[in-house]
């Protein structure tokens, strides 16, 4: 029942606090890249032909830049999600669910609306109801466990589980039935093309990179001031670092509970909805699978800081871009990138251990973001 | 385990059942319907317990296991892995092989066991944290070793996976043979062979019901049980009385371990002899609210992992009773209502509708001495 002292109550800097929290992450990469290595020469292939593939991959040419960009855009929302949630102590593993209902429910006012209504929309009216019901998705979907959460202790680690697998199955569920794309030739779970007025105009023509990205620096930003700036932020943060003393402090723990969570489900959502909006046009199975878990990581990673999840959305994007490149150039498996991945969340998890490899001194700080199953 | 509870789970497997024997009377006689529902149940719920009993000994010992999905998902395929290289590689007969398979699925899940008892006890690392660095590892080393070994260059086994030397063998009870010669009518024998089915399960699913009360004896019977719940309530109490904390904590961890490997062995060697990625599809969470829902004790999650047996068997049955369930129950021709089932109910559950629970009171705390 320690106090999340990380949480930096008085609330620091914006780029201090960042910089102060990224020295062990720095060294856990370090060290999840040799240790990777490693591997990658225990199973014959080529480690520096590996990473040279990677990196040229992510960020050889504005394309691979753009395709970077394109990965870290819902990263940095779904990381952001998880690590919002974190702060108010919460551990959102639901993001997954959160997301892929957001972009269905995007995908379904996209491409519906306008027969529903039977003329079409202006984009200024449509783009932004499509994203809007989308984060809604994601919000309700979230805001379920958040209830339960505060009013019958129900663990949210278990319920964004099974809101996930419930999420998943119903989805499935519409895309090979009521939403699937009725052209002939379709034979894949998806919706048909959302309308011309639910997209958002490009950046650079031919490039693959939307708005979406700017919006999630913005958001980053946002989330942070919210956190260190707004009263609804302290009461967040204050609930996650204890909160029975919240409670002695007159805060409503059980609405703030909701709060938080129903927030880091929007901003699931909006990775849903912006994937269906700024990328693919249209929803389709699978297509959303393992963001979820790549996002409990990348807050992991991040320290639960905005800029750091920025900054982790980016490796780890960059990570799954240049995979493609590595893999053509060392005939090694993109799963490697999975590994790599779990490696490095190893050792920032376990930050004894690298401050004990690099002789770095314990702060004093501990680091509890969850406690138990009480509720 | 309170009576309300029991009365609870109860009435669900009841109501599971019922509802099965309802709508499948017009094929078959209940009382068929009733004992291939039972051996389902049985077999379903064999991984779901096992995962129960991992969570069990860890938390009693007071530390949250959220990596079971991960250690039943490394041990399914280590274990598929090994029985595949013994068989394949080293030319062994396919019993030898199957037996190492389950062998090397313990010694995995033991591993992964270990990792967890050093993030979380060693270096304190948040519980739920280091469930979760096993939980996305094992998705990561699985995919990747699934593809490196089989389709990777220089692999043995030159980019086809080969066949599994098989599954474990179903252990006949003669329930049949010795009452049979009781009977004088058709409907007797039909009654004597479909009680049989029940008892015709293979050696994992027999082991776990086994494990049940075995645990039980172990944590409630027995010094070495009594000191690991002491570790796990009230840890400087049990210090100061001289029992080593971290000792006691690394031997639940590693137990839980290997129960959960012992899970991961029933889905590659004795249900289907094949691996495919993320095959445990939830079910070690799904173990963990059947732990909870048993309030921390061997027979309750048995009980509790007996419900999700037999909702999944409800789901079983009405694909094979699709054409005859009745119209005002169409919503159950649905394979994916049914199939949502096993997860609502055990967010009913969590809610604490049934009366709340209460974990062991150093459950998730770290030691620091």
């Amino acid at each position: 029942m320690q106090a999340d002292t990380s949480s930096d109550l008085p609330s620091k800097g914006f780029l201090r606090s960042a910089l102060d929290a990224m020295l062990v992450p720095f060294l856990a990469i370090l060290t999840a890249v040799v240790l990777g290595g490693i591997i990658i020469a225990v199973v014959r292939g080529n480690p520096f032909l590996a990473y040279y593939g990677l990196i040229q991959g992510s960020f050889g040419s504005a394309k691979a830049l753009s395709e970077t960009a394109v990965w870290a855009t819902p990263y940095i929302f779904a990381g952001l999600a998880v690590a919002l949630a974190f702060k108010g102590g919460l551990f959102n593993i639901g993001a997954e669910g959160q997301l892929a209902l957001g972009a269905t429910v995007s995908a379904l006012i996209g491409y519906a609306l306008p027969d529903w209504l039977g003329f079409d929309l202006p984009a200024i009216i449509h783009l932004p109801l499509t994203i809007l019901v989308g984060v809604a998705g994601g919000a309700f979907w979230a805001a379920i466990v958040g209830f339960l959460k505060a009013y019958t202790g129900g663990h949210e680690v278990i319920n964004t589980i099974m809101m996930n697998y419930i999420a998943l199955n119903t989805i499935s569920y519409l895309l090979n039935g009521p939403m699937k794309d009725r052209d002939p030739n379709n034979v894949i779970a998806r919706t048909p093309l959302i309308a011309e007025s639910a997209r958002m105009p490009e950046i650079f023509e031919g490039l693959r990179v939307h708005w979406g990205f700017v919006l999630a620096l913005l958001t980053a930003f946002v989330i942070w001031w919210l956190l260190n700036k707004t009263t609804l932020g302290f009461e967040i943060r204050m609930v996650g670092a204890n909160p029975d003393a919240a409670k002695y402090a007159g805060i409503n723990v059980k609405r703030t509970i909701i709060v938080t969570m129903t927030l880091s489900g929007l901003l699931a959502g909006m990775a849903g909805a912006l994937e269906v909006t700024g990328l693919n046009f249209r929803h389709e199975l699978g297509f959303s699978i393992g963001y979820g878990f790549d996002a409990i990581a990348i807050a992991l990673l991040g320290k639960s800081h905005p800029l750091g999840v920025v900054l982790a959305s980016i490796l780890f994007a960059a990570m799954r871009n240049g995979a493609t490149r590595m893999q053509f150039l060392t005939q090694l498996p993109v799963d490697l990138i999975s590994v790599l991945q779990a490696l490095i969340l190893l050792f920032v998890a376990a930050d004894a251990i690298i401050r004990y490899l690099y002789g770095i001194k314990t702060k004093g700080e501990r680091v509890v973001l969850t406690r138990g199953w009480g509720g | 385990m309170d009576l309300r509870r029991f009365g609870f789970i109860l009435l669900i497997i009841i109501v599971l059942f019922g509802l099965v024997v309802f709508i499948g009377q017009v094929k078959s006689p209940p009382i068929v319907i009733i004992t291939s529902m039972m051996a389902t149940t049985i077999a379903v719920a064999t991984p779901l317990t096992l995962g129960a009993l991992a969570g069990v000994f860890c938390e009693r010992a007071g530390v949250v296991n959220i990596g079971i999905e991960g250690m039943m998902l490394s041990s399914a395929f280590f274990g598929w892995l090994s029985a595949i290289y013994m068989f394949h590689v080293f030319g062994f007969p396919v019993g030898v092989s199957i037996w190492t398979g389950v062998l090397f699925a313990i010694l995995s899940g033991m591993l992964m066991g270990l990792l967890l008892a050093v993030l979380s006890i060693t270096y304190k690392v948040d519980q739920i944290i280091g469930g979760t660095v096993i939980n996305i590892l094992a998705v990561g080393l699985t995919g990747f070793l699934n593809r490196q070994l089989f389709f990777g260059r220089g692999s043995v086994f030159g980019g086809n996976v080969p066949n599994s030397p098989g599954v474990l063998p179903t252990l006949h009870v003669p329930v049949t043979e010795i009452f049979s010669p009781l009977c004088h009518s058709a409907e007797c024998l039909q009654v004597v062979t479909s009680i049989n089915k029940v008892f015709d399960q293979k050696p994992v699913a027999i082991s776990a019901i086994l494990l049940v009360f075995i645990a039980h004896y172990i944590l409630f019977y027995t010094r070495w049980g009594l000191r690991a719940r002491a570790v796990g309530e009230h840890p400087k109490a049990a210090d100061t009385v001289g029992i080593n904390v971290f000792k006691m904590r690394y031997a639940s961890v590693i137990i839980g371990g290997g129960l959960a490997g012992l899970a991961g062995a029933y889905f590659t060697i004795e249900s289907v002899p094949s691996f495919e990625p993320l095959l445990t599809n939830g079910r070690g969470f799904i173990s963990l609210a059947a732990m909870i829902f048993g309030n921390w004790t061997p027979i309750g999650a048995w009980t509790a992992a007996l419900v999700f047996g037999a909702s999944q068997a409800l789901n079983i049955n009405m694909q094979l009773f699709r054409d005859v369930i009745p119209p005002q129950l169409a919503i159950l021709q649905q394979s994916y209502v049914v199939g949502l089932i096993p997860y609502i109910l055990t967010m009913i559950i969590l809610t604490g509708i049934i009366g709340r629970t209460t974990p062991p009171a150093a459950d998730g705390v770290p030691y620091e001495k």
